[in-house]
């Protein structure tokens, strides 16, 4: 069993709520005292039948104004897989919640009513999760039962969006036609829609191939910690522990460690269940080397081929997620990327892209709250970069306000050096 | 020969996930503590830990907040657990705080000592200076939980500002703070309670034995399952029976209840947790029963 993680994105309307608790509860994933907790505040509310949305808003403010504020994370799982599933708002006031959920996920939820079809917000939803390289995408097509199933209609809504997707840049792309409130097409296939041949949502996210989706090529080992125990029995013992971000590092590899430039060859390769040949991606791991050279937390272990950009200078997307400060062009902030800290002055803020047309507005002085732009940026100490599309991990970056500690912007990394 | 894979199962992705928050929070803190209560999550926390540091000893303390409500059973595993890692065990208690009027027990019969860990537990954090402190509270417990970061950050009165909360993206942790402040780090954030019992099977991780099927004198109050005579005293009209049981969680012992099982080995509970149609905290924990949003307001006073 593998673990897959999804984000959701989109707004009560389009039945969202609805959906993740048609999967919760058809996956037996909700308890009884859960549900009876549902019915019990839906009936005090005087609603007429169990509020599902009050299984994912767990904040009280969240409770009294029936939205969901802030990213939730639900748990299920099926035979086939284990799911983390990214429960975010869908309103454009809450892009930043949108991006933070999708960061991480193999695949995103895009939802769309089908009496509606294709709205700004669904573009919105599949602008952010490919910004965010999220690399499969699945459109639901929510309430056929409102349009009587009609095939006709989840082709236009499916060619409408597939025709807007060819523009960004999408990996995997599945259009599946649902019911939420009646469960069509969610954990089995639906007896109403009998020209649709593909599968279920909950059968999809089950098969939905993820392992080739890691970067298995290029080596990226940042370093994260040095354990020396220091007592008489490892008095040796010199390991370099982080996670692996990307490639497959074995026992005799030659490497080469960033910023030095020393190279080695790995020794051994020690994980929690013992001493291991092969590491890769997402694997946590303590690496020894042959030669006893100076490598220390930041640095990065790669192939001495295929090595990251070591730069001060990056070009980025930032998606600005504090009202104060704004960001501006010769503003300065805490940079962490990876394991690395450094001072970055935004040398140039270039253009904000509109999240809802995906327009470059030019000029604009700086970056509020759920802005996304791109920018140029001076670090005080060099990063070990790839491009976000090529490495998740060495492609991305967080802002700090230095005077408050927030955290302030999140960063893509478009060009390194 | 069959071509490698390079596939994890969940739990060893959640293993690795868990290993980089241990070694992100050494590297970056100065004082870190884990909250260790001998219950199953902080036994599979501290599990994690030692395997995050191997073959180097833990680089930090654990911190019992001891309610003085304990199993017997939950304290001798504790003191084991301690001698045989070799860990530094600090003891945060709040009998000790009672007794120098730090705090005032409310004057029930069976006064529940949950909502008391809260001063001691600060009052610890403030005076060994600590700047991490790991909980093993996990987002499948509830729903305040479902939305707390894995890195979260605490002010100088060790409150949670719910709708304030830092993004957190990828797995780049943010820990910066400033004096007096601190960050709780949870580990086992994406983990279930299926997964924890799943890892210590295979793990092989130590925990205490009244997890299993025992005999017990017990007696009915709330729907739960209260031990007669340990902290929790049975009414007039409250029946004591000797029962099977086992415990699901386990806290301070006057809120914590037993489940009638016959789960008497791990591959036993795993089928019993498997199967379970009610949550741990529902089933086992009257503090979380106040009200819709018991937990969340012990959060933002500096709980767990």
């Amino acid at each position: 069993m593998d673990l897959l993680r999804l984000a959701t994105a989109g707004s009560v309307d389009d039945g969202k709520s609805t959906l993740i608790g048609r999967l919760l509860y058809d996956s037996k994933s909700i308890f009884e005292d859960q549900l009876t907790h549902v019915e019990d505040v839906s009936r005090r509310r005087g609603l007429g039948q169990a509020d599902l949305a009050l299984l994912t808003d767990g904040l009280r403010a969240e409770r009294e104004q029936g939205i969901t504020i802030d990213v939730a994370y639900r748990y299920f799982s099926t035979p086939r897989r284990r799911f983390v599933l990214a429960d975010t708002p869908g309103h454009p006031q809450y892009t930043r919640n949108m991006v933070t959920g999708a960061s991480t996920a193999n695949l995103a939820l895009v939802l769309v009513d089908a009496r509606n079809g294709v709205l700004e917000q669904t573009r919105r939803h599949a602008f952010l999760a490919t910004l965010l390289h999220v690399p499969h995408i699945v459109l639901c097509v929510n309430k056929m039962d409102l349009v009587d199933h009609s095939q006709e209609r989840f082709n236009e809504i499916r060619d409408e969006f597939g025709a807007f997707a060819a523009k960004l840049d999408v990996g995997d792309l599945s259009f599946i036609p649902v019911s939420a409130l009646n469960g069509d097409n969610i954990v089995s296939r639906s007896m109403s829609m009998p020209w649709y041949e593909g599968p279920s949502l909950l059968h999809h996210l089950e098969e939905v191939h993820i392992a080739s989706d890691r970067n298995l090529v290029d080596v990226r080992f940042p370093v994260q910690y040095v354990i020396r125990p220091r007592d008489d029995k490892h008095h040796d013992y010199r390991g370099y522990a982080g996670q692996v971000a990307g490639g497959v590092l074995a026992v005799g590899d030659t490497v080469e460690v960033l910023p030095s430039g020393m190279q080695s060859t790995i020794s051994h390769i020690d994980t929690p269940e013992g001493p291991v040949d092969e590491a890769f991606a997402p694997m946590s791991v303590v690496i020894r080397l042959t030669d006893n050279i100076d490598v220390s937390r930041g640095d990065l272990i790669c192939r001495p081929q295929n090595q990251p950009v070591m730069t001060q200078t990056v070009e980025a997307v930032v998606c600005w997620m504090s009202g104060t400060p704004r960001l501006q062009a010769g503003g300065r902030y805490l940079l962490k990327h990876t394991h690395r800290w450094s001072k970055a002055i935004v040398r140039d803020l270039k253009y904000r892209i509109d999240v809802n047309t995906m327009h470059r507005e030019e000029g604009v002085q700086a970056l509020g709250l759920n802005d996304i732009g791109r920018v140029t940026l001076r670090l005080a100490q060099p990063i070990f970069a790839d491009e976000y599309r090529r490495n998740r991990t060495t492609g991305s970056f967080i802002l700090v306000d230095e005077a408050t500690n927030n955290t302030v912007g999140a960063g893509i990394i478009t060009n390194a050096g | 020969m069959t071509a490698p894979t390079y596939q994890l199962t969940h739990l060893a992705a959640l293993e690795a996930e868990s290993l980089h928050i241990f070694r992100e929070v050494a590297a970056e803190f100065e004082r870190p503590v884990l909250l260790f209560s001998g219950g199953k999550d902080s036994a599979v926390m501290l599990w994690l830990a030692l395997r995050a540091f191997a073959p180097a000893p833990i680089p930090f303390p654990v911190m019992h907040v001891d309610t003085g409500h304990n199993f017997p059973e939950v304290i001798e595993y504790r003191d084991r657990i301690v001698a045989e890692t070799g860990i530094r065990l600090e003891v945060a208690s709040v009998q000790a705080a009672i007794d120098s009027g730090r705090i005032t027990e409310n004057p029930d019969i069976d006064p529940n000592r949950n909502q008391l860990q809260i001063i001691p537990l600060l009052d610890a954090i403030t005076e060994h200076r600590f700047d991490a402190v790991f909980g093993g509270a996990r987002r499948d417990e509830e729903r305040a939980r479902a939305k707390e970061r894995v890195f979260s950050f605490r002010d100088e009165f060790g409150q949670w500002d719910p709708k304030n909360q830092r993004p957190e993206l990828w797995s780049i942790y943010n820990g910066r703070h400033h004096r007096g402040e601190h960050i709780r780090v949870f580990p086992l954030s994406n983990w279930t309670e299926s997964d924890i019992w799943h890892y210590i099977r295979d793990a092989e991780v130590p925990i205490p034995s009244i997890y299993y099927a025992h005999e017990r004198d017990v007696f009915l109050r709330d729907g739960m399952l209260l031990a007669a005579g340990l902290w929790t005293h049975p009414r007039e009209d409250e029946v004591v029976e000797r029962r099977t049981v086992r415990y699901r969680t386990i806290g301070d012992a006057t809120c914590t209840g037993a489940v009638a099982s016959s789960a008497a080995t791990i591959a036993e509970v795993i089928d019993e947790v498997d199967a379970t149609r009610i949550t741990e905290r529902g089933a086992t924990r009257a503090d979380d029963r106040a009200s819709e949003a018991a937990m969340e307001d012990r959060k933002r006073d500096g709980y767990f």
